[in-house]
């Protein structure tokens, strides 16, 4: 008994942790794709990026964690600006196969970018001595980075969620996800909260592909190799939604680490099975609408 | 347009113009010209029938799928797994090939083709990747990551061995593809091919007409996926060798562009995009191959910016 009780928190824990580090890449690509209803297959770059700008603001530069984390999310928001405004403001609307296109291509890019400025190879996250080692709840002790991980994502998750539900910002953004040509009649700069959240969106991604660095480590396909779990959280939890991609991560990430720890051989299967399933079910997401 | 004329262009398709007979005597010509480069021309001809076939899909009926490697995938490692357990009989092994990647077209199209948009994307894209995992999994059977070897493949008809210079295999994947390209033009100009094209551009009005949406949708997705398949099997037969990169996310991706570059929905596009991505990519690859991935990336945005419809679309622009 005591045995399972102790496997169903482990999972727990690392499922927690593993979905916060997916909701953070993903919400911005939810956002964008439900507001702008623009196929991003490339939003894994900024938080790839994330990952690269965090590694080498720490280990080349020496900057301490927190500051660098800050830096790290500054840095890919204002990188992405001039993306959206050169490039994928042209497809809004615009043709699905074309987004693709263009979402592949950027992709391809960064795969090579990542290898010629930092390599071939994986780039370690150091922890600050702070948040190496476990911390003592008590009953049972937690991997101190990965408790950080958890808090940390809350914390943002809640400032998100306040965010959006709370100020006049999330109420246009909210607007616009509902009914764009009515938010535009009412006089709402469509095009400036498009670039606004584009960039909120991916300093966020860079934050949790920062962050979740021993998670989804950095390597120069990751944009690539992690595509599938960005696109499950989003299709799954809905487009446009903020909760639902919560939700959809959850439920991803526990799965995840519950599959790694029970069934390794064949975790990704029942995944898979379980997003066709979902998606048969519900074809806009679990908490998107039609 | 006046109708006359719209007719006119409509009843000229059935018809067989010059300009059709180009790419089979350029690849005609190719044997002569550039005999060093047989085994590469014989690739550059199977993917032009894997990327035909996702012009069917994509370019006719409008599906956008991320996910069509799992087709081209079934099909090598059919036609592999029967190669290296004793049945290399070429021609059989192309249509097992074909059947399996249909069956699984057909099954997976049951589930994927209720969706659209994004949740049609998502779900090819999850197909592709059980497809590939499973592959992985039956290490015992397909080698797993290390690629299936021992394949052994006999005569054609008996009688024409595949040889290292590849003067067999040329002329095997020429007649293949040549064959498929003939069902391919076929279907596309008929009824049921224009009914496809109405369902790319307008589903309710062809419900409104009573055509049967879905099962069309899942027809061509069908037999879309058989040529695929076939696709496979020759790359499999001619080169010996199958490995789980033909299944992956990056050839179904790869794939499109080849189509992009050359032009989607209109039949040729495959023989333009394809040898001009290949030939580029043996020539600049060799050297950088990371490298080679920031050029073909800054192409497509180039493609998507400045050059809709690829380079067919460019002549079209060119002629108005």
């Amino acid at each position: 008994m005591g045995d399972t009780l102790s496997a169903a928190l482990s999972i727990g824990f690392h499922g927690l942790a593993f979905a916060m580090v997916l909701y953070l890449i993903s919400v911005g690509l939810s956002v964008t794709m439900g507001l702008m209803g623009f196929v991003n297959l490339a939003h894994g770059v900024f938080a790839m990026a994330g990952g690269y700008v965090l590694t080498s603001l720490m280990s080349r530069l020496g900057v301490p964690f927190l500051p660098a984390l800050l830096a790290t999310a500054v840095a890919v928001a204002a990188a992405s600006l001039p993306i959206e405004r050169l490039l994928y403001r042209r497809l809004y609307g615009g043709e699905e196969l074309d987004q693709v296109l263009l979402t592949m291509g950027l992709v391809f890019m960064s795969t090579a970018g990542a290898t010629y400025f930092w390599g071939p190879l994986q780039q370690p996250l150091q922890p600050p001595p702070w948040l190496s080692g476990a911390v003592d709840l008590g009953f049972r002790s937690f991997p101190a980075y990965r408790s950080f991980l958890i808090l940390c994502g809350a914390a943002l998750v809640t400032a998100l969620w306040l965010g959006i539900e709370r100020t006049r910002f999330g109420a246009r953004v909210r607007a616009s996800v509902d009914n764009l040509r009515m938010a535009q009649s009412v006089g709402i700069d469509t095009s400036r909260l498009f670039m606004t959240t584009f960039a909120l969106g991916s300093g966020l991604a860079g934050l949790g592909g920062g962050l979740g660095a021993d998670l989804l480590a950095i390597n120069p396909s990751y944009a690539l190799q992690n595509l599938s779990y960005f696109l499950i959280v989003v299709a799954v939890g809905g487009l446009g939604s903020i909760r639902g991609p919560f939700v959809a991560a959850l439920l991803l990430g526990t799965a995840d680490s519950g599959f790694k720890y029970l069934l390794p051989e064949f975790g990704a299967f029942f995944i898979y099975a379980l997003t066709m399933a979902i998606l048969l079910w519900r074809p806009h997401g679990l908490f998107g609408r039609a | 347009m006046t109708p006359s004329r719209a007719v006119d262009a409509f009843a000229r398709r059935h018809r067989y113009s010059p300009l059709e007979a180009l790419p089979w005597l350029a690849a005609f010509a190719a044997y002569f010209v550039f005999p060093d480069y047989l085994a590469l021309s014989a690739q550059i001809l199977a993917t032009i029938l894997f990327a035909l076939s996702a012009d069917l899909v994509l370019g006719y009926a409008g599906i956008v799928t991320l996910g069509h490697a799992a087709f081209f995938g079934t099909g090598a490692y059919t036609a592999g797994i029967l190669a290296a357990h004793g049945w290399g009989e070429p021609i059989t092994g192309l249509l097992a090939g074909a059947i399996a990647a249909a069956l699984l077209g057909f099954l997976s199209g049951l589930v994927v083709l209720r969706t659209t948009g994004l949740a049609l994307l998502m779900q090819t894209l999850v197909v592709a990747t059980m497809v590939t995992e499973a592959a992985n999994k039956a290490s015992f059977i397909t080698g797993g990551d290390d690629g299936m070897q021992g394949m052994e493949v006999w005569p054609i008809f008996g009688r024409l061995r595949f040889d290292m210079f590849g003067h067999a295999g040329y002329f095997y994947c020429l007649t293949v593809v040549f064959l498929c390209w003939l069902l391919a033009r076929h279907i596309v100009h008929s009824p049921f091919g224009r009914s496809l094209t109405g369902i790319r551009e307008n589903v309710p009005r062809m419900h409104a007409i009573g055509a049967p949406v879905a099962q069309r949708r899942l027809t061509i997705y069908t037999i879309s996926a058989a040529l695929a398949g076939i696709s496979g099997a020759l790359i499999a037969q001619t080169t010996q060798f199958v490995s789980l990169s033909s299944l992956s996310l990056e050839r179904s991706g790869t794939v499109l562009i080849m189509l992009i570059i050359g032009g989607v929905g209109r039949l040729y596009g495959a023989f333009i995009g394809v040898p001009l991505y290949m030939i580029a990519q043996d020539r600049f690859s060799a050297a950088e191959p990371v490298y080679w991935y920031f050029w073909i990336g800054l192409l497509m945005v180039f493609v998507v910016v400045f050059a809709r419809g690829g380079v067919l679309g460019l002549f079209d622009r060119f002629r108005r």
